[in-house]
């Protein structure tokens, strides 16, 4: 290990807002990333599925 | 032949996406805490540097990453006009907001790794510069797609432009970096890597690799979407729809 | 009518261009405006100091007039799309890159050149002495045509889109940069008594390749936009 106790750790030998700022950044866009695309499945995924039956619905109804 | 061209049609290659996504979003995740624990936990601290240089672990795999994707999208747009293929097309676009994305983390750990390093938040030196500059073709690419409304035309622009600027690319960079040695001045051209020592190199090998296959994953999430709304006048995707609600 | 040989075909699409433009001299004038006043917005807000002025002022000049030729862009193909000229040089039997390329050359007459006569002037209210606005002008009669020409991939790629005028900037100014860089840079290299040979040779061959592929480029981008 070369941290000597985990306070030393989230120091980073005093460069912490430097290296957890350029982290901490990079992770939240890179889940954010993963979670828009994901919401944007589903969603095209239940827009469509309306738009299927309200087609389906006007077939039948004819 | 056959076999490879039938993944070449929506229809085929969204079951195919949806099945090996989950394989590629698992491995990005394994090599990510592969790297980060290399990157904190195994690479020694830089006698001049000291913890700041960490972050290249971070800095340069995007860096790498938003030159690769370019390349990438360039290909996929040569092949969606060489052969007229509509996944080609679909490809291309769902990569450049990953590109644009990890151009971004660049240019902001850049930042933030410059500071502590010569004093200043930003430096016109010729990579971070080039760097802006590709995320300007990035945004410029994704601006004309969403401009144009008829999806084969926005496609087919966009594709011109990907290859227009991926020729470019290498041209930009020479310039920049010729700009940037004749505007020397008193300060001299920082390098920005430290002395390497090993498990530096692995670390960020590994987490080049952890972001390569993220993308992929992200991509090939992207591409389904994307296939859904191109597609969603076929009967099998009203099938698929009306399946997925029950 | 007889078959027009390639060379009349292209001095006709000059020629109709001219003819065109001069009915409407106005379009010219207002990119030369352009051009003064971006170039003097640069002393009111910078300052007045003179040296600083000189110094900068190949990278202003260079700079105003790579925004006046990308404004200039907009009439380059929207005038024959709206009034369908444009889908007849589609389906003419000439090569779409050559009228493309006689188009582009009347855009350069028009915008370019006008461009490098008046940036002695400009030269001159930002104190730069005369061997560097000659070499200026040189830079400028080099890079002005391969602006054009790159301008048109971009200003056919954008026809008849919404926010066209925009978005033509965000796509062709990164192209523009290498321009610029070596356009600037030789004036500045001769300020500072480095030699600059290089640079005016770079921007040859910026010319001579984009000559050659931009028109290849834009016939492609007018055929996606067209059809």
């Amino acid at each position: 290990m070369i941290w000597a106790s985990w306070a030393d750790f989230f120091a980073m030998g005093g460069y912490a807002f430097y290296v957890w700022g350029s982290y901490v950044v990079t992770a939240v866009l890179m889940i954010a990333e993963v979670i828009l695309v994901m919401r944007r499945h589903r969603a095209t995924l239940a827009r469509l599925a309306r738009t299927v039956s309200a087609e389906q619905m006007r077939v039948e109804g004819e | 032949m056959n076999f490879l061209l039938s993944f070449s049609s929506p229809k085929t290659f969204y079951p195919l996406a949806g099945k090996l996504l989950p394989w590629f979003a698992g491995v990005a995740v394994l090599l990510i805490v592969l790297g980060l624990y290399l990157g904190f936990f195994v690479a020694p601290t830089d006698y001049k540097q000291g913890e700041s240089y960490r972050i290249i672990f971070v800095h340069v795999a995007a860096a790498w990453m938003s030159m690769f994707i370019y390349v990438v999208m360039a290909g996929w747009s040569a092949a969606g006009m060489i052969w007229n293929t509509k996944l080609s097309d679909m490809m291309a676009g769902a990569l450049a907001p990953t590109g644009a994305l990890f151009s971004f983390i660049a240019l902001w750990t850049g930042a933030l790794w410059g500071k502590p390093t010569w004093g200043t938040y930003w430096i016109w030196d010729a990579r971070l510069t080039s760097e802006l500059i590709l995320l300007f073709l990035y945004i410029g690419y994704i601006a004309l797609r969403s401009a144009i409304d008829d999806p084969r035309r926005a496609a087919r622009a966009s594709a011109l432009l990907a290859i227009v600027g991926v020729i470019n690319i290498p041209i930009i960079y020479f310039s920049v970096r010729w700009w940037n040695t004749l505007h020397q001045g008193a300060s001299v051209s920082p390098t920005m890597a430290p002395k390497m020592a090993e498990t530096m190199l692995l670390a960020m090998f590994v987490m080049a690799v952890a972001f390569w296959v993220y993308t992929i994953a992200v991509v090939l999430a992207r591409v389904r979407s994307e296939i859904l709304e191109r597609e969603r006048n076929t009967a099998w995707v009203a099938e698929l729809v009306l399946e997925k609600r029950k | 009518m007889g078959q027009l040989s390639l060379f009349g075909a292209l001095r006709t699409v000059v020629a109709r261009d001219i003819t065109l433009a001069m009915r409407r001299r106005a379009d010219v004038f207002t990119t030369l405006f352009f051009f003064i006043i971006a170039v003097t917005l640069f002393p009111l807000g910078v300052g007045p100091d003179p040296e600083m002025l000189r110094v900068i002022a190949p990278g202003v000049i260079w700079v105003a007039a790579l925004l006046a030729s990308m404004l200039a862009l907009e009439r380059l193909f929207s005038a024959d799309y709206q009034d369908g000229t444009l889908e007849q040089l589609l389906l003419a039997p000439h090569p779409l890159s050559l009228l493309v390329l006689g188009k582009v050359l009347t855009h350069w007459l028009l915008t370019g050149v006008p461009l490098v006569l008046l940036s002695p002037l400009l030269g001159l209210q930002l104190g730069m002495d005369v061997p560097a606005i000659g070499l200026l002008m040189l830079t400028l009669l080099l890079g002005t045509p391969v602006l054009s020409l790159l301008g048109s991939v971009g200003a056919a790629l954008t026809l008849g889109v919404r926010g066209g005028g925009v978005l033509v900037s965000l796509l062709v100014l990164p192209l523009y940069i290498p321009v610029l860089i070596f356009g600037a840079g030789a004036v500045e290299a001769q300020a500072v008594s480095v030699e600059f040979d290089a640079y005016l040779y770079l921007l040859g061959a910026f010319l001579a390749v984009s000559m050659f592929l931009a028109p290849l480029a834009a016939s492609a981008a007018l055929r996606i936009s067209v059809e």
